[in-house]
């Protein structure tokens, strides 16, 4: 079986359902000749055509209203950014009819459409190719908001994605774009949406995280683990809507809870499961629930981006707050 | 130097102010039957009209934009428009979505407070209203894309008004229908004002029609208070988006004779006597002139045609008023295919605190 970088996995997915479902259409800025800026969409233009794999006129807020209208007409439209910090211009789309079409017409027109995009720091870009504000599109009802970490679930994810009747937000973590090669096997079997995955079954401290912090989380994972102390592991996967059960599950389990994100502190979404977990799981709880995330700052350009990203040394000092 | 490109914006106009026909007007000028049913429309507009900012007045209905004054250029639309069309509107397009299938209860429902008045929507008819201003006008290029990839060979109708020519969307949606050479007609209701900001604080430029040029498509102006001339140029454009795959973009020149909605009043900013002047033009009177002129029209076919419009609206309000307000729960209800799991707690709350509220 082939072995395959996240992005690879994101190409095979797309090669699998279109050639299964005919109402795909794939579209974005550069994505067909060029094969998109990432090479995620790279051989789809030769094999299925100029008609379900367009280049667009260069406007966001054009390819987002143009995956609205696509959708609600019979087709299912896939839509790429080249970046996560060039999506606000189609932000009126998204919120304003993607997300509300099915509600509005109660039942009579939706968007199954999926809106992709590399987000997040660490790939030395210039300003607004580092964004990580997934809170901004998990805030709004109606929508999905899905973050693989790892190519097969990127594969099996995306796959979810092009298959769910409502609109989805599916956030690439460029930094793991090309980082680990694993076997992904082109079977077209999709992953459950809406569902957080255990990486690591634990019994002393639950590790919440997503995306592409999910490296620097099972890292530390392995050195508790040297250490004598098992770490459950979390990929919550689909931000919104949240699988909070499983989460609070685990907390009840282990008593102790570290959230990692990329995202700015304020805001976050590790501000809803803190809060939940307060909520519902605050007498399982040994220690106060820590969050390890992006400054409330701007994100810098590339020189300081590494102060920026929550690294290893930071969620260790996190876990041992609550291990103390 | 040298000129390398020169354009013209055509103006049609085929009934005058004074009800003259134009030498050069289409078939449709002669044909009574026809234009006696634009007539009736643009009466069954003016009176469901009057109906709906008098329910508004009167607590029975949200706030309500007036179609006043631009009869002709949502009936001429209407009328132009096939079964087999599509039609995405903004929102102040009720007697068009009307004449395309749309119940009236339905649209006084919207208007109402009720999501239940977009009922209609309907994928190979109408869409829904679209409140963002401008919006509408690019998912109309995503629909008519649609329909070109699927061979439909449907054509497709988008409406905005003034204002919305100032959003980058208008620009956006009429480039991409230019390239990908979209079945796509664009129709901009000129009634010269946006709320407050007349016309001439929206652009420079001399029309809005000429923004088409800018994306490479056909672009004309049109007498929005003649509903011969809309009708007959709206049909030409759906024609062309059929059979040629092509857009066009249509402004449409009327004024709005009367507030931008219930909710405004336009004696803050409008300049007294401009309405009255323009009255002078007004589409319903002026088609009314020359059918009596033609000896077509008379006085007792004109009460008759006041008495069936009367009756028709006056159902569709019995009817809108006898609806009874959807559950509560309907928020969540339609909210995605299939309710998320984390939503139950929600839902379950709403549904107890709404019986509760039933068993008093």
């Amino acid at each position: 079986m082939t072995e395959m970088t996240l992005v690879e996995a994101i190409n095979q997915a797309l090669m699998y359902e279109m050639q299964a479902d005919a109402s795909i259409v794939v579209m974005g800025e550069d994505i067909g000749k060029n094969g998109g800026v990432f090479r995620a969409t790279v051989g789809l233009l030769e094999r299925f055509g100029i008609e379900r794999v367009r280049d667009t006129p260069l406007s966001e807020n054009m390819i987002g209203g143009l995956a609205v209208g696509m959708a609600m007409a019979g087709l299912k439209p896939v839509a790429e950014f080249q970046f996560m910090g060039f999506m606000y211009p189609a932000m009126n789309q998204i919120i304003n009819h993607a997300a509300r079409m099915r509600n509005r017409t109660r039942g009579k027109l939706h968007c199954p459409l999926v809106i992709r995009a590399p987000y997040g720091c660490g790939i030395h870009a210039p300003e607004h190719h580092s964004e990580s504000t997934e809170s901004l599109f998990a805030h709004i009802p109606g929508l999905r908001v899905v973050i693989p970490s790892t190519p097969a679930r990127a594969y099996g994810l995306l796959l979810a994605a092009m298959r769910d009747p409502d609109p989805v937000i599916f956030l690439e973590p460029a930094r793991l774009y090309r980082w680990a090669k694993q076997a992904v096997p082109d079977d077209g079997v999709a992953l459950p949406l809406d569902k957080c995955f255990i990486l690591r079954q634990g019994t002393d401290v639950t590790l919440v995280s997503w995306g592409s912090l999910m490296r620097e989380t099972l890292a530390v994972a392995d050195t508790l683990a040297a250490n004598g102390i098992a770490a459950e592991v979390i990929d919550v996967a689909t931000l919104k809507p949240l699988d909070l059960p499983t989460i609070l599950a685990s907390v009840a389990k282990t008593g102790r809870c570290v959230i990692i994100h990329e995202a700015p502190f304020s805001g976050g979404i590790g501000a809803d499961i803190s809060a939940a977990i307060a909520e519902q799981g605050l007498l399982s709880l040994q220690a106060p629930v820590q969050r390890v995330t992006g400054y409330d700052t701007i994100v810098p350009y590339a020189k300081l981006e590494k102060y920026y990203l929550p690294d290893e040394t930071r969620i260790m000092a996190a876990v041992e707050r609550v291990m103390a | 130097m040298k000129i390398v490109a020169n354009y013209e914006i055509p103006f049609y106009q085929y009934l005058d102010e004074q009800s003259i026909p134009a030498a050069d007007a289409p078939a449709l000028m002669q044909d009574t039957n026809h234009l006696i049913r634009l007539y009736q429309q643009m009466v069954i507009s003016r009176t469901l009209d009057n109906k709906a900012v008098a329910l508004q007045r009167t607590g029975k209905l949200g706030t309500y934009p007036s179609t006043r004054g631009q009869e002709a250029v949502f009936v001429g639309m209407g009328d132009a428009l096939t079964d087999a069309d599509i039609f995405i509107p903004y929102y102040r397009d009720t007697a068009t979505l009307m004449q395309h299938g749309v119940p009236a209860a339905d649209i006084l429902l919207f208007w109402g407070g009720d999501e239940r008045g977009n009922l209609f929507a309907d994928a190979d008819k109408n869409y829904p209203y679209s409140v963002p201003i401008g919006s509408q006008l690019l998912y109309a290029a995503g629909v008519a894309t649609a329909n070109k990839i699927r061979k439909t060979n449907k054509a497709v109708l988008v409406t905005c008004g003034d204002g919305a020519t100032s959003q980058g969307d208008f620009y956006e949606a009429m480039n991409v229908a230019g390239i990908w050479q979209l079945p796509l007609v664009f129709v901009v209701n000129n009634n010269q004002w946006a709320i407050s900001i007349p016309r001439t604080a929206q652009s420079a430029a001399q029309t809005l029609a000429q923004k088409g040029i800018a994306a490479g498509i056909a672009c004309e102006q049109v007498d929005g208070n003649d509903v011969i001339a809309v009708q007959a140029r709206v049909a030409v454009a759906l024609q062309k988006a059929r059979d040629n795959q092509t857009a066009t973009v249509l402004e449409m020149l009327c004024y709005r004779q009367a507030d931008h909605t219930t909710a405004d009043d336009a004696g803050r900013y409008e300049t007294a006597g401009v309405r009255e002047k323009e009255w002078q033009k007004e589409p319903v009177g002026r088609l009314q002139n020359y059918l009596e002129k033609q000896g077509v029209l008379m006085p007792e076919t004109i009460s008759v045609i006041n008495a069936a419009a009367v009756t028709v609206v006056e159902e569709a309000v019995t009817e809108y008023l006898a609806a009874t307000p959807d559950q509560p729960t309907a928020m969540f209800d339609h909210l995605y295919a299939k309710l998320p799991a984390a939503y139950a707690a929600q839902y379950a709350e709403l549904k107890m605190i709404n019986s509760f509220a039933r068993n008093g």
